[in-house]
């Protein structure tokens, strides 16, 4: 790391927790000296480094080893034939943070990377602004480090949610309202107190644990940058931050140069990115969102800016899909690769579909789906909507009258 | 006619560190025109060369984004209170 630098004027920052310029409020962003990098970090150092995010560490911003959160990450990259076929694509690649540890979503790349930096800068106390995710992998994280924690998330939030925050002893503190009302507050208490926020003033280290994902994804592939690349969108962090993950292993050449797309997805019910996009326009106009897909319910994207100019530039699409769609999507994955997504996915998948549909994807391509969360922590969005089971005594007799009624040809097998 | 502005902390340098600051203006617009008279510097921090409310600057009364009302015309009365906050990151 050599400085923080404005992504809006270039003024540059000492590394300190600091996230936003005086000057114009533009956010900062990490600055590495790629040329010193480039004389060590090569495939063979990373090959034979632990399989976790971190075996990346060079291009992560922490100073020293890093002290928080040292298995996250390497998740698996599954080929999704299955998928690929209900689809209509040739090769679909699921790169599944379901799994992430510890707390089952990729938040846990980016809040590895805040609490070590953290506990660099001296921080005892780590805090976020959260719609859920967030607040789990702070809470679990701070509680493994020793650190206290304050999360705060919308009182609306998934029941399994708030459970997998409170079980770590952090203190949660619901708002009464949505995610842009609890960040407006959080962005006032991180400037008085004197904690680390994740994603406010440690908010350039942070994001930048999500370029891991992408890295991963390069390096599963074989060093090989997938054509396309489909992610959900909340604030836009994630996205912009694997198109870098792309161009920083272009630049230290540990992927070749390639043509690659990057797609942004989002539920119908709080889109600005994806209709800014579909309107051709370079700015969005912020909405109240109103969605099953609450982690990505954030209606003021933060990176939604420079979400847009990276769909732009990579020629990229963006879609949306509603509630109905979200569910459908999230069956979809589980009934074909047996993975169980919470809705974020439900969306990534349901807009992939439309965009081979609409063959803004080629169906003769590859692609890769980013699938951020797991279903177990969102159970309320999908209860009721698959199924429930058949109830029968212990009785040989009326199971058999069971499957005799549903299903003829399994009788006698 | 006392409304007040919470300053955020990248412009308290500006404010001579205050948080809190009391003003008489009946607009977004004229707070910001009142703040830069008191607080010279202010407004180019909050607005770009065009007049128009930087893209990273989020403006708020009484818990409202002001582009969900009349942006720099959103009128004001006595005892509201201004935020104005950097966007920051999800979720």
């Amino acid at each position: 790391m050599k400085a923080l630098k404005c992504r809006e004027c270039g003024r540059e920052y000492p590394l300190t927790a600091n996230h936003v310029c005086e000057f114009d409020f533009g956010p900062l962003e990490v600055v590495y000296d790629y040329d010193r990098i480039r004389k060590s970090f090569n495939r063979q150092a990373i090959l034979a480094r632990p399989q976790t995010m971190w075996r990346y560490r060079e291009l992560l911003p922490v100073a020293h080893e890093p002290t928080v959160g040292f298995q996250v990450g390497f998740t698996p990259l599954v080929k999704a034939d299955r998928l690929a076929k209900a689809l209509g694509i040739r090769e679909l690649w699921i790169k599944n943070d379901t799994v992430n540890y510890p707390t089952l979503s990729f938040k846990d790349r980016v809040v590895s990377v805040a609490l070590s930096r953290a506990k660099e800068l001296g921080f005892t106390t780590v805090a976020c602004a959260s719609t859920g995710n967030l607040a789990n992998s702070v809470a679990a994280n701070a509680a493994a480090a020793g650190m206290k924690a304050y999360v705060f998330i919308p009182s609306d939030l998934e029941q399994g949610k708030i459970l997998n925050s409170l079980i770590y002893g952090a203190n949660v503190i619901g708002i009464k309202g949505h995610y842009d009302e609890v960040n407006r507050l959080c962005a006032e208490i991180a400037g008085k107190y004197g904690w680390a926020f994740v994603n406010v003033n440690m908010r350039p280290y942070y994001a930048e644990g999500s370029k891991s994902m992408g890295f991963e994804i390069v390096e599963q592939l074989g060093w090989r940058i997938p054509k396309h690349t489909v992610v959900c969108m909340a604030s836009g962090s994630l996205l912009t931050k694997i198109h870098k993950s792309y161009q920083e292993f272009i630049k230290l050449g540990l992927a070749g140069e390639t043509d690659y797309h990057i797609h942004g997805a989002q539920a119908t019910g709080c889109s600005p990115i994806s209709t800014a996009q579909k309107a051709g326009l370079d700015f969005f106009k912020p909405v109240k969102p109103n969605t099953i897909a609450k982690s990505l319910a954030i209606g003021t994207p933060a990176d939604g800016f420079y979400a847009l100019k990276v769909l732009k530039e990579t020629g990229g699409s963006a879609d949306d899909v509603t509630d109905d769609e979200i569910r459908e999507a999230i069956k979809l994955l589980a009934e074909h690769e047996g993975i169980f997504a919470e809705t974020a996915g439900g969306v990534t998948v349901g807009v992939a579909r439309k965009l081979i549909a609409d063959g803004k994807i080629s169906a003769k391509d590859s692609a890769v789906l980013c699938v951020t969360g797991n279903g177990l922590k969102t159970l309320d969005a999908v209860n009721g909507h698959c199924g429930h089971p058949r109830e029968i005594k212990p009785s040989l007799r009326e199971f058999e009258a069971l499957l005799a009624a549903e299903d003829h040809s399994l009788l006698n097998a | 006619m006392a409304k007040n502005v919470r300053i955020p902390t990248p412009l308290r340098k500006l404010t001579n560190n205050e948080e809190l600051i009391e003003v008489s203006a009946s607009t977004i617009g004229d707070v910001i025109t009142e703040l830069q008279s008191r607080y010279p510097g202010i407004k180019e921090r909050l607005l770009d060369e065009s007049g128009a409310v930087r893209r990273f600057v989020n403006v708020y009364v009484n818990e409202e984004d002001i582009r969900f009302l009349q942006n720099q015309q959103t009128k004001l009365k006595d005892g509201d209170e201004i935020s104005i906050i950097p966007a920051i990151a999800g979720g």
